[in-house]
């Protein structure tokens, strides 16, 4: 079984302005969303308390709601998480509260309410300055892994399929994180997570096709430009669409099995391998060829030769 | 012959993986519920212990699966929670104060896999539930103390070498002291006098103000900060074991944090209150003078306290109080000139002074160390919190040989392990730096137990879909990618298990997830390329060996750059994205292992050196 044959290399770069601009529509969509609408950050990020219990009965939301501003607390968000009986609450940090406190107040303001004691499942608190630093931490490590990847794709191929690579990283990541900004989805660590995965997947891809970019440049010696990247794509393409299938598969699974706590790790990563796969075949190869890439650039590279040398007496 | 491989080579892959699947193996035996008891401060637990618990758990009905003795601590395993439970109240019954009895799950792993270091995996504490906490060191605080003590010090020095002084002032903003004098000479005097002291300082002369300003250097700033941190670590370990709580985790993180986990542990206010509660140390004399029988009955005389020690024995001490702990700089354990343990004291310069000045009268008298602590205890304050309880104890006393001074040493202890206990007790009484919660996170056990059901639900319905269609798209090819991917999933779990530091969070269980999707892209890669080239024409011995050629600098190229990213997010996260990273990494890793090196022996196995027409591919 084989999903596509092609006799013919499939014109891809025929539309590359399109995508391109497309592409830039949508980082620019994205920003504008994150600008304007921000970022739904969770508690990882912005400090305070999340208190999930479970109940015995499914829950009254407004009694409880108003338990707790009898109790002090009115700004408490609360909702259901994953089944009825199943309660988050927020409570967000506020200067004038001893923090580490607020998670046992709750708990007791809820067990006198409630006919019998609801079961505590978890409490986190986490102080504002734990949250920016997070956010430091994860703006530093997405900027280092890009770096790195900028400079061993250069040191492994060529520049201008590094910014490629790079920038079509970069678009990924925007989007996503753009997603979760238009859909105003909780932003939490596990979103950071999958977001760094996301980029370690969707260099995987890139790279699979300039691979065989870079393969294509010293067979078709009287290829175009063009032809040629159209040529790479093409012969990639089945493991390319098949590779994303399999990633896709396990995480639909992940999405509906995994529990309310991993959802955004799912969402984050489905959405950014479907772009991904989509950046991998435009965005990072028509960078590269807007820049000016020919042939010449990719020829006196002896390095891949030697390994596959080496590699044959595995 | 292409495509031929050697027998040994066979049999290096399959060692490996048996050795690999012989470490994941004892991820498949269930916990035990057990007892962990351990002796406090001062006591040893022996095998007469051991007997006795025995005894009374079988006089209660109580069927213990085991009960031994191991590394200085009691396991006693049971068959279910409530024996667990039982046994927890018989225990206390029996040892009483002296004795911490801990629940936890011990791994029932049979001992011939222990013996040869087979573990299983760690689970983080999202899985299997218990507190974390970061807490965060005041270090504006401890520089602030040094800064304090440090002016007392100075004017007690200049004092003695007799050089005159206006004023010494700290400036805690600045981080230095200003001294200023009337005349030059004084000040370089001060000046020639300070330099001499190890290079702790940075001095800046001014002569137009006449005055010095006195900084302390880098490495010193950096020593106190790191003194603050390791003492404060000793502490809450302290305070920990005495929590009883099995598998503990007490960890420095970074430059001023601190990482608490305490699995199985739910109250957590009664920890958190136990873990910030302040101790204080007050070094007084023995009182010999009044009658200690009188004072047991209740007799107390005017200027004595009744106090106790750690084994129960009364003590009466004087009221007045020669010193505190907060004067103590350093304390360490261990042996005088007739290799009998010892800890050496090294107290301030205030506290020398103080010290010199009340052993001079006392030789020959006995000394004692209180050991105070405020723990919370069962009444409550207004707001609910617990009303703190002071709690006083005599940790040592001994007899003053000669007048003491900055430096001194306590002898008379019975053990090195009983000097070690005094040492971290009267380091942790002058704590320095006071510690705050910043980060907490509890998580209940039932959530943990269905974190691991989610996890294991993905990972299980993940690998189905993946094998399924890899089937179906590769036929005979795919069942090769497919025994590859199992042989994947053992060789993480054996190296999970493996490597001591690595823990299973929900995020990492994820990641394997991820991985069982990925892991198969190397074999997607191969297989593609072996169709092309049989597509180009090729024989099908050829075929395989370019597919698997020129696929490999493919797989290469792409696996580095993602194992790039893992080893950033390793470094960059914490907690919960750590474990994540290490899953992925590992996963990467033995992808490519299993995917290449293994499929290729199946390959060959299966259709290498053969005449074929086609493969089933």
């Amino acid at each position: 079984m084989q999903l596509f044959k092609f006799t013919q290399p499939v014109n891809f770069m025929r539309i590359k302005w399109p995508a391109l601009v497309l592409s830039v529509l949508l980082v620019f969509g994205s920003f504008a969303s994150i600008f304007s609408k921000g970022i739904n950050w969770g508690l990882d990020f912005t400090g305070g308390t999340v208190i999930e219990v479970g109940l015995y009965q499914p829950a009254d939301l407004t009694a409880m709601r108003d338990t707790l501003a009898a109790a002090g607390y009115p700004d408490a968000v609360i909702q259901l998480f994953g089944s009825s009986k199943d309660v988050l609450i927020r409570i967000p940090l506020r200067p004038d509260l001893a923090q580490e406190k607020v998670g046992e107040a709750v708990l007791q303001a809820l067990n006198y309410q409630q006919a019998v004691p609801v079961e505590l499942r978890r409490v986190e608190f986490v102080g504002p300055s734990v949250g920016e630093e997070l956010k430091q931490d994860g703006g530093m490590a997405l900027l280092v892994a890009l770096i790195g990847i900028l400079l061993y794709v250069a040191l492994r191929f060529e520049w201008r399929l590094s910014v490629g690579a790079v920038l079509s990283l970069a678009h990924d990541v925007i989007l996503t994180v753009g997603l979760f900004s238009v859909l105003q989805l909780e932003f939490d660590l596990t979103v950071l997570a999958a977001i760094l995965a996301l980029i370690g997947y969707s260099i995987n891809d890139t790279i699979v096709v300039f691979d065989r970019l870079r393969e294509s440049f010293r067979k078709l010696r009287d290829a175009t430009v063009d032809e040629t990247i159209n040529h790479a794509i093409t012969t990639t393409l089945n493991r390319t669409v098949v590779t994303s299938l399999t990633t896709v598969l396990v995480l639909v699974v992940l999405f509906f099995l995994g529990g309310a706590l991993i959802n955004g790790f799912a969402t984050a990563l489905l959405f950014g391998i479907a772009v991904g796969t989509y950046s991998s075949v435009y965005v990072a190869s028509a960078i590269a060829e807007v820049l000016g890439i020919s042939r010449e650039d990719m020829l006196p590279p002896p390095v891949a030769e030697q390994e596959g040398e080496h590699i044959s007496t595995l | 012959m292409l495509n031929k491989n050697p027998a040994w080579r066979y049999l290096v892959v399959i060692g490996m993986l048996l050795l690999t699947l012989l470490y994941a193996l004892p991820n498949l035996y269930p916990e035990d519920p057990a007892l962990n008891i351990s002796a406090s401060r001062g006591g040893t637990v022996t095998e007469q212990t051991r007997l006795q618990l025995q005894q009374t758990f079988s006089d209660a009905g109580i069927a213990a699966k085991s009960v031994e003795l191991q590394d200085g601590k009691i396991i006693a395993r049971f068959s279910n929670a409530e024996q667990q439970l039982q046994a927890l109240d018989q225990a206390k019954n029996l040892l009483g104060r002296s004795y911490t009895s801990a629940l936890s799950l011990m791994p029932a792993t049979p001992a011939w896999l222990t013996a040869i270091g087979a573990t299983p995996m760690k689970l983080g504490l999202d899985l299997r539930g218990g507190v974390h906490f970061l807490l965060a060191v005041d270090m504006q605080a401890a520089m602030d103390k040094q800064l304090n003590d440090m002016v007392s010090a100075f004017r007690s020095d200049l004092r003695q070498a007799d050089i005159r002084y206006l004023s010494v002032k700290a400036d805690l903003a600045q981080g230095q002291i200003t001294l200023s004098f009337r005349q030059s000479e004084d000040l370089k005097q001060a000046a020639t006098l300070l330099s001499k002291q190890d290079n702790q300082f940075v001095i800046t002369e001014s002569v137009e103000d006449l005055s010095l300003r006195v900084a302390l250097t880098e490495q010193r700033q950096r020593e106190i900060r790191n003194y603050a941190l390791e003492q404060n670590i000793t502490i809450l370990r302290n305070r920990v074991n005495e929590i009883g709580v099995a598998e503990s985790v007490v960890q420095r993180q970074g430059a001023d944090r601190i990482v608490v986990q305490l699995p199985g542990v739910q109250d957590t206010a009664q920890a958190k209150e136990i873990l910030s509660a302040t101790a204080t140390l007050e070094f007084r004399l023995v009182d010999t003078d009044s009658d200690l029988a009188a004072a047991v009955a209740g007799r107390l005389s005017a200027n004595a306290d009744l106090y106790h020690s750690a084994d129960g024995r009364p003590v009466l001490l004087e009221k007045r109080v020669l010193l505190t702990g907060d004067h103590i700089i350093d304390a360490v354990s261990g042996y005088d000139e007739y290799s009998q343990p010892k800890v050496s004291i090294k107290l301030d310069t205030a506290g020398g002074n103080l010290m010199s000045d009340a052993s001079k009268s006392a030789v020959g008298r006995r000394m004692a160390t209180v050991f105070i602590e405020y723990k919370p205890g069962s009444e409550l304050n207004a707001d609910g919190t617990a009303v703190l309880v002071k709690q006083q104890e005599v940790i040592n006393d001994a007899t003053i040989q000669m007048r003491l001074g900055r430096d001194f040493d306590i002898t008379g202890l019975n053990s090195p392990a009983e000097a070690q206990n005094l040492a971290s007790l009267l380091r942790a009484g002058a704590l320095i730096a006071p510690i705050q919660v910043i980060e907490e996170r509890t998580i209940g056990p039932s959530l943990g137990k269905e974190n691991i059901a989610l996890g294991l639900a993905a990972i299980q319905w993940g690998l189905v879909a993946v094998v399924l269609f890899m089937l179906v798209y590769y036929k005979a090819f795919g069942l090769v990618a497919n025994v590859a991917l199992a042989a994947n999933l053992v060789l993480i779990v054996g190296f999970l298990s493996m490597i001591p530091g690595a823990t299973l969070t929900l995020p990492g269980m994820a990641g394997i997830v991820l991985t069982v999707g990925m892991a198969v892209d190397a074999n997607v890669l191969i297989f593609e390329r072996i169709r092309e080239e049989l597509a180009e024409g090729r024989s099908v011995q050829q075929a395989i060996n370019l597919g698997y050629e020129r696929a490999f600098a493919t797989i290469a190229d792409s696996n580095i750059t993602t194992l790039l990213v893992a080893l950033i997010l390793f470094g960059v996260g914490t907690g919960p994205v750590k474990g994540f990273a290490i899953t992925l990494a590992i996963g990467i890793l033995t992808s490519i292992f299993t995917a290449v090196v293994g499929t290729r022996l199946l390959v060959n196995l299966f259709w290498g050196g053969r005449r074929l027409q086609s493969l089933p591919l």
